[in-house]
């Protein structure tokens, strides 16, 4: 196994995450798309941690926090989208035009 | 760069084919499928992709960790809130928009700079010392150690996150729904 094998498929999967964020209308998809890219650095921080080996395993402890703050942000986004779709009856993110000029 | 009949060779690297195409396919359905249950239940299998991934790599506890929080609880909270903030079920009328094509020109010129860094830098790097598990308790020692300090900072942001999140989804009752609730 070569470190370059994993780098890439995280570098394809975040691509994706980025697809996925400009082309999706649904609040909740464009969330999903913001999971895989989290997803795809948690790979490279694992994948760092492989080859250096660090005695303290630092890599795998950042992985870690990533995953807490993305459980954090899928909590208060859920939260915000719900509010938006109680108040708009909608989810879709273009039509919420109120702060543009 | 080893030539790819030797990197084929391995037997290893025939298990990351395998999980490697599962985890691109169904990251591509997530971002293209027209269906929003079936977005989410494909990020399922991209995520045990990963989670296989972190095993071969010899981060058994980042994999667990990868189970529980995103496939037991992220996932679940999301499939809520597919089914709150949607009526119908089934195929919804447009879920992307038409701007599909330099969508996917921007995240292809990413794909090409990042991989070309990747290439660039690190090459026919190998991965140390394979089928060495790393020690939970090295995990441990690290967070309640030298990380202790980021350690209660994010137990504080899940706090604050959850406090927020109650806060902003819970309903506030109009003051007729008030009147009655007290009368009860």
């Amino acid at each position: 196994m070569i470190a370059n094998q994993f780098l890439i498929l995280a570098a394809a999967l975040f691509s994706l995450g980025i697809y996925g964020l400009l082309v999706r209308r649904n609040a909740v998809l464009v969330l999903l798309s913001v999971e895989l890219m989290l997803a795809a650095v948690n790979i490279n921080l694992v994948v760092f941690e492989a080859v250096r080996r660090t005695s303290e395993a630092i890599g795998q402890i950042f992985a870690i926090f990533v995953i807490t703050v993305a459980a954090a942000e899928v909590g208060i986004g859920l939260a915000i989208i719900l509010m938006i779709f109680r108040n708009r009856r909608s989810a879709n993110i273009d039509e919420l035009d109120l702060m543009r000029w | 760069m080893t030539d790819f009949g030797t990197w084929l060779a391995e037997p290893v690297n025939w298990v990351y084919l395998v999980i490697g195409i599962a985890v691109l396919v169904s990251a591509f359905r997530v971002v293209t499928s027209q269906n929003l249950v079936h977005a989410a239940l494909f990020l399922v299998a991209t995520l045990g992709g990963v989670a296989a991934f972190f095993v071969m790599l010899s981060a058994e506890f980042v994999a667990l960790v990868i189970v529980l929080v995103y496939i037991g609880a992220v996932i679940v909270l999301f499939l809520f809130g597919i089914m709150i903030t949607r009526a119908p079920t089934g195929v919804d009328v447009a879920l992307d928009n038409e701007r599909k094509l330099p969508a996917a020109l921007v995240s292809l010129v990413l794909f090409a700079a990042m991989s070309y860094a990747s290439v660039e830098a690190f090459g026919s790097t190998p991965i140390a010392e394979q089928g060495v598990a790393t020690d939970t308790a090295t995990l441990a020692e690290g967070f309640l150690g030298r990380f202790v300090v980021p350690f209660e900072v994010v137990g504080f942001i899940l706090l604050a996150a959850l406090v927020g999140g109650i806060t902003l989804a819970r309903r506030d009752l109009t003051p007729l729904e008030e009147e009655q609730r007290r009368a009860v």
